[in-house]
């Protein structure tokens, strides 16, 4: 078969991606309304019970409380439950299809194209989305990750979204600059890092959001389902720890290696240089953060993600809005 | 979670009363406090973006020019502060050597301190070992010496570092410590950083980088009068600092994606030189492409970018004569390498004034309504659309001039049935000027502009930017623990070992050191049962 034609698929295999992510997120969503049904008529339930011990302790006179929910409760939990864990098992499922449905895309794209899948923006944003979803299966068998993954079907499905419409650019061969193994390493780093990045800061939001239902006292909404603030927490960080020093691998000591061999200087400044700067001294700082008295729990997370805007800033943003010698990134 | 505990003491934030030393160790102990540390990161990282949105005068000179030019007062302020070079400008530097005194400042007495830690025994088992966070607690029938000589063999083959026996007196117990290389590897991380700043600061100094264009079949030597450009550091001394080599570029070719969808894109660019070491050595053949440069004796040779050179003849009215031949780089206007130039042509007096053509090459001429243009960069089609002068160059005047400029104060344009003068030109073509001389349009070669450049200090840069993460991982990836094992004689008679662990790590998960731990007294009973066996054999 043609070579080029098995590049074009592969933007038809990552759509349907795109579409059997979605039917993972609906069904993750379902399984979340479930379980916060169960939770609230769980809830519900408590109180009605302590509602009659203290009707019976109380005065005899007064008639018991039993509303519908309180007697019903039950019948519905135990209806309810298998339903959710049913949605759940179907969630995750469907999202390790996609992750094989999306691994299909990116390897097409890439045989199809003779190199490896991270040339350009569009190649970039899929295999990267497909880091990212890989990472969020293996921590979806966690407790912890189980609640993220709900979050990060959401963001791989817009990412890899925008990637098949506005970001496509169709396979074609590379400029003289990109034509070198330090392009494999390079970039595969920052796709490695990105992934990672991305994954981290899911977490690090979900973290601030748990710190602050805890901090508040609340026992019911979207914070008080996350799990325990304190191990977001060290999730996220852990992450980090594992995507930094790939950031400062790839995207920084082999980028100024591979300028060098490319443009003859390992350092010049260049907005796409500055930008991986800007993320590394952000990361750094939220390291720092994480060691600092008075800096921890969702003021370092604060600090994650700025350094996870200035990720997607370094690669979305200076690839669309300057025009420095890392401009064929390509739109 | 364990809390965790700076490695430094609490800063006491208010400031003393002005007693000047008070007032210097309170201002140097927050400078090297953990806290100023992240607010300098964080600010050097604030401060390099304006760098990356407006024009650097030293990464893109021609953006800067354009931006003067629509912007005049927006440019006054930015000058005033150093926007145009903000990665020279004081500000800039005053955060940088701030972060980097906070650095050296944080990371000597740490240093220090690590060293004596280094070298001090693992603490004593605490009296309640029960309380740690990881405890097991079994019992078994050997006696406390013989458990403890085991924990003491299991331990250090867990690498675990351990109190000298005896010490202090705590014999029921065995203390033990691991994870210095957390700290080592911080350290080394930072000290790495120190040094790749220093290598890059300093190798600026001695470094150089010039261009030079090349038109195929011809060449330079590598001195500084035939750069079309240099910027150097301070120190560089042009005349020891630069090889004695000349070079030829023999040929240099251009290959474009000719179909498909990025057609007319570049695809690969190849220059073969003929090397000369030093005057008198024998010519060595080599190909420089993109992401291959030549490297001569450190100093390296680059393709920046490429052109075309068209060629003419400018012959005299008797046909014979010539006045002019030869190639003249031009300049790509487009990616379709669109280019324009001038051809000068100086004329002994009695042959006639100076002749100035003024050219377009196409080297894949169209032309439609909007005027001719290059449709492809390779040359397909190759055309010359001229327009010529004469008159007085003014070469002579001692005034620098472009080589890509007519200077045309002292000229007229030729004209011919009272339109200017224009023709178009294929390969092998000759047009008459309306005085009677020819121009012929010969051919083309291809021009590269070169960068020689030497970068001092980069392999110190990255020999410290390696080290940099080889420190990081341990940083980032070693966890410190501490591990007790104490036996004693319980009350049936038989003797109870305890084994407990402590993280001394932040946010490392307590079950990992649970898990230890339990290996580790998996690892005890093993050898009990081992040793046992033997003693019943
Ligand atoms: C160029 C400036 C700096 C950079 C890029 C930098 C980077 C880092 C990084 C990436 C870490 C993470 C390693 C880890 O968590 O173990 C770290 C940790 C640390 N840094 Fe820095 N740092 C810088 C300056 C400083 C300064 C000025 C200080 C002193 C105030 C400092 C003190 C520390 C300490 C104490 C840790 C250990 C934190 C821990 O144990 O988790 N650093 N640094």
């Amino acid at each position: 078969m043609d070579l080029d034609a098995v590049a074009e698929w592969s933007r038809y295999v990552v759509v349907v991606a795109v579409l059997v992510y979605l039917a993972a997120w609906l069904a993750f969503c379902a399984e979340g309304g479930l379980r916060s049904r169960i939770r609230r008529s769980g809830e519900a339930a408590a109180t009605d019970r302590s509602a009659e011990l203290v009707g019976v302790g109380g005065s005899s006179t007064t008639a018991p409380v039993s509303g519908p929910g309180g007697v019903d409760a039950p019948d519905t939990d135990a209806e309810l439950g298998p339903r959710a864990d049913r949605l759940g098992r179907d969630g995750r499922v469907l999202f390790g299809l996609a992750t094989l449905v999306l691994a299909v895309g990116v390897v097409m794209r890439g045989v199809g194209t003779g190199r490896t899948p991270w040339a350009n923006m569009y190649e970039f944003s899929i295999t990267g989305a497909l880091v990212a979803s890989i990472v969020f299966l293996v921590l979806a068998r966690t407790v912890v990750g189980k609640v993220v993954a709900v979050w990060a079907v959401l963001l791989i499905f817009v990412t890899v979204g925008l990637a098949a419409t506005f970001l496509y650019v169709p396979p074609g061969p590379l400029q003289p600059a990109l034509q070198s193994y330090w392009l494999v390493i390079h970039v595969g780093c920052a796709v490695l890092a990105f992934g990672l990045f991305t994954v981290s800061a899911v977490v690090s939001a979900l973290q601030i959001a748990s710190e602050r239902a805890a901090d508040r006292g609340r026992t019911t909404g979207f914070g008080a389902s996350l799990p325990d603030s304190a191990a977001l927490d060290r999730l996220a960080y852990r992450l980090t720890a594992i995507a930094f020093p790939i950031w400062t691998f790839g995207p920084l000591i082999l980028g100024a290696i591979w300028a060098e061999v490319s443009w003859g200087r390992y350092w010049g400044w260049d907005p796409k240089e500055v930008w991986a700067l800007i993320t590394w001294l952000a990361y750094a700082a939220y390291l720092h953060a994480r060691a600092t008295a008075g800096w921890k729990g969702s003021k370092a997370s604060v600090v994650a993600l700025v350094g996870y805007a200035t990720v997607l800033f370094s690669y979305f943003g200076v690839n669309i809005l300057f025009n420095g010698l890392h401009s064929y990134g390509g739109l | 979670m364990t809390t965790r505990m700076d490695t430094r003491p609490p800063v006491d934030d208010r400031p003393p009363p002005l007693h000047g030393l008070e007032l210097a160790r309170w201002a140097w102990r927050q400078l090297t406090s953990m806290r100023v540390a992240l607010i300098l990161l964080f600010l050097l990282a604030v401060a390099a973006i304006p760098g990356s949105v407006i024009p650097q005068s030293d990464v893109n000179p021609l953006n800067v020019r354009d931006f003067r030019a629509r912007n005049p007062t927006l440019s006054e302020w930015y000058d005033r502060l150093g926007l145009f070079d903000v990665y020279s400008a004081p500000w800039f530097a005053a955060i940088y050597l701030a972060l980097l005194v906070s650095l050296v400042g944080c990371i000597l007495p740490r240093c220090w301190q690590h060293w004596k830690a280094v070298r001090a025994q693992p603490p004593k088992a605490p009296r309640r070992l029960s309380r740690l966070p990881a405890y097991r607690r079994i019992e078994v029938d050997a006696a406390p010496a013989e458990v403890l000589a085991v924990a003491r063999a299991e331990l250090r083959s867990r690498r675990f570092r351990l109190r000298r026996p005896g010490a202090d007196g705590d014999d029921d117990a065995v203390a033990a410590e691991i994870g210095h290389l957390r700290e080592t590897g911080n350290l080394l991380f930072h000290l790495s950083v120190v040094v790749v700043l220093l290598a890059v600061a300093l190798g600026g100094l001695f470094s150089y980088r010039a261009t030079v264009l090349v038109p195929e079949g011809s060449g330079f030597s590598n001195q500084v009068i035939q750069f079309d450009s240099l910027s150097a550091g301070a120190l560089f001394d042009p005349a020891d600092d630069l090889p004695p080599f000349s070079m030829d570029v023999e040929s240099f070719t251009m290959e474009f994606v000719d179909a498909g969808n990025q057609i007319g894109q570049p695809s690969h660019y190849e220059a073969t030189v003929s090397l000369v070491r030093e005057p008198g050595a024998e010519p060595e053949t080599h190909t420089i492409r993109v992401n291959e440069p030549l490297d001569i004796d450190g100093t390296s040779v680059h393709i920046i970018n490429p052109g075309y050179a068209p060629a003419f003849t400018v012959r005299a009215a008797d046909r014979e004569t010539i006045l002019a031949e030869g190639p003249v780089p031009f300049l790509p206007d487009d990616s379709s390498f669109t280019s324009t130039g001038v051809v000068k042509v100086e004329v002994p007096p009695e042959l006639g004034d100076d002749i100035g053509i003024q050219a377009n090459f196409l080297p894949t001429a169209y032309l439609d309504e909007n005027g001719p243009r290059s449709v492809f960069p390779g040359a397909r089609n190759p055309e010359v659309y001229l327009t010529a002068w004469h008159g007085d160059l003014g070469l002579d005047d001692g005034r620098p001039q472009s080589v890509y400029r007519l200077d045309t104060d002292d000229m007229e344009q030729y004209s011919a049935d009272g339109e200017p003068f224009r023709s178009r030109l294929a390969v092998g073509d000759t047009v008459e000027l309306p005085d009677g001389r020819f121009i012929t349009f010969d051919g083309y070669v291809t021009w590269v502009n070169l960068q020689i450049g030497r970068n001092s200090g980069r392999e110190l840069a990255l020999v410290g930017a390696v080290l940099a993460v080889v420190g990081l991982m341990g940083s980032l990836y070693v966890r410190r623990r501490r591990a007790w094992v104490r036996a004693s004689v319980g009350p049936e008679g038989r003797t109870v070992v305890e084994v407990a662990g402590l993280h001394r790590t932040e946010g490392a998960a307590g079950d990992r050191l649970a898990d230890e731990i339990g290996a580790i007294t998996d690892g005890l009973l093993l050898r009990l049962g081992g040793a046992k066996e033997k003693r019943e054999d």
